[in-house]
């Protein structure tokens, strides 16, 4: 049995094709202004690169912020009951998921891929992606790079805002104070790192952490996270696409009870 | 008895020269990566406006939230104070201020002699702050000064923005922008969201007559109207809202000059 799902996030949108708990292909693209173009695309992405064609995914589920402009599916599931199927089908005894995306952050307690509790933030910009964008922006550095070089840092400088327009003119002026970037770096990814363990102590997880969403390609954050949690965190190769993930494992439940 | 205030906010710097009790001067000045010397140019400033010098003056308040660093201020006082203050020299009836700065915002309550009786503040988020507005000028290329007057001239009504965080909103209007949404009316939904939220602060400190405006934003007429109707007063507006802070420092200046032996 194949099926599909569809993860349209405020900045990328995922696809994930599945047959029989076993991922065949998925794919990534900017959002942009339509979410049901961009689940179009990387829906058929994800096609041709399992080799299929269109006609031979039986159902498709479809999740994220966009999930209720995507006209390709019939069916939408909420983000945080995809991120913990995802997850589980990934690691088996996984107890806490903590998504971090590029405009919302949420952590999930799960067992046996069923939600308990979860907590989450999609009001503010702190402690999501788009905080580390603009300061990657402010500092002139890539986005990818910033995370390995706040590991450099030996010094301690906190951003004491927490708002993301304020912590950028903090920013911007431990710049004109000629601090190092690497120390300003470092302290950019504790801001974010504590709140994302803020919302992450709301709800107490147990067993093993999985950290998905754009941000857990972010080392730095993964070693604040880390650090503040006292115990290691896993990351899956692909972190991006486990919510599209489990938006295919959803279709496929959905399948085989009829 | 000449005194002087200097109040360095977040975005602005200000010095208020005070004779007795008439107002000899004052300047206004953004602020640079240095608020001794944002202190030091808006003081110099002044003094030139007044036509004296610095020895001239017989004591120094300093406040906002540059103010530890004024190196030439006697004493330094909390803005709420100071804003209380000055707000009541323009208006001795005042029982209820707003303070719209750059990076913050503040719900005062005074009794009849000036002096704070509660407060409440945001200076956490951007939004309910004066930068917010400051964003949505530069996102829409219109003048800051100009920013108030067009939310009001609505072309097919307001767009509501419905995300509360400034970073979030920033992407929200420009994606009204790009389904070709009229500037005037996503403004509107800008000052209505600001409006809502400095609704919120001032609720908690509860609202009496009268009611002054003071600080940036008090200069935005979109703000102000839409906030008048929610809490169903008029706002009293000085004739320069952003001096209102450092004329509460020189008029506290003056209070302890008055208290010193002499």
């Amino acid at each position: 049995m194949i099926t599909g799902g569809i993860d349209v996030g405020s900045l990328t949108a995922k696809a994930v094709i599945l047959e029989n708990g076993k991922i065949l292909s998925s794919s990534l693209s900017l959002t942009g202004d339509s979410s049901n173009e961009a689940a179009i695309k990387v829906m058929e992405e994800a096609i041709k690169k399992a080799g299929l064609s269109s006609g031979s995914v039986q159902y498709i589920v479809s999740t994220g912020a966009g999930k209720k402009e995507v006209a390709l599916t019939s069916e939408q599931a909420t983000e945080v009951m995809c991120d913990a199927k995802g997850a589980q089908l990934l690691y088996p005894q996984v107890g806490g998921v903590i998504d971090i995306g590029a405009e919302s952050c949420r952590v999930i307690k799960c067992d046996q891929g069923n939600v308990v509790d979860f907590a989450m933030n999609d009001k503010c910009a702190a402690g999501t992606g788009i905080f580390l964008d603009a300061m990657a922006k402010a500092l002139e550095v890539k986005p990818e790079e910033m995370g390995e070089l706040s590991l450099k840092s030996t010094q301690n400088i906190n951003i004491t805002s927490m708002c993301a327009v304020f912590a950028e003119s903090e920013v911007v002026s431990l710049i004109h104070r000629k601090v190092d970037k690497v120390d300003i770096l470092k302290g950019i990814h504790k801001s974010i790192a504590t709140r994302v363990y803020g919302l992450a102590n709301r709800i107490r997880i147990e067993g093993d952490a999985v950290v998905i969403g754009g941000i857990a390609k972010n080392v730095g954050v993964i070693a604040f996270l880390e650090e503040m949690m006292k115990r290691k965190v896993v990351v899956p190769r692909d972190p991006q696409i486990v919510g599209a993930l489990g938006a295919a494992i959803i279709a496929r439940e959905r399948v085989m009870a009829k | 008895m000449i005194t002087a205030g200097v109040d360095i906010g977040s975005l602005t710097g200000k010095t208020l020269i005070l004779s007795d009790n008439s107002i000899l001067a004052w300047s206004l000045i953004p602020t640079g990566a240095n608020s001794a010397e944002t202190a030091t140019r808006a003081t110099d400033l002044a003094l030139k406006k007044a036509n004296i010098s610095l020895d001239n003056i017989d004591y120094i308040v300093s406040t906002g939230y540059g103010r530890v660093v004024v190196p030439f201020a006697h004493k330094n006082i909390t803005e709420i104070s100071c804003h209380a203050k000055g707000a009541h020299w323009f208006l001795p009836q005042v029982r209820t201020i707003l303070d719209m700065g750059g990076q913050d915002c503040k719900a005062i309550r005074c009794d009849a002699t000036g002096k704070v009786t509660d407060f409440a503040m945001n200076d956490k988020c951007a939004a309910g702050a004066g930068r917010s507005m400051e964003i949505m000028a530069e996102l829409l290329a219109i003048p800051l000064a100009d920013l108030g007057q067009n939310s009001l001239e609505l072309v097919n009504g307001e767009v509501a923005i419905s995300s509360t965080c400034v970073v979030f909103a920033r992407s929200e209007v420009l994606g009204y922008l790009r389904h070709g949404m009229h500037k005037n009316d996503i403004l509107a939904g800008a000052c209505e969201a600001l409006a809502s939220r400095v609704y919120t602060l001032l609720k908690r400190v509860g609202t009496e007559k009268e009611f002054v405006i003071s600080g940036g934003i008090a200069k935005n007429i979109g703000v102000v109207e839409r906030l008048e109707e929610k809490i169903g007063l008029k706002a009293n507006i000085a004739f320069e809202p952003q001096i209102v802070g450092a004329l509460g420092a020189a008029l506290f200046a003056q209070e302890i000059l008055a208290k010193q032996p002499k």
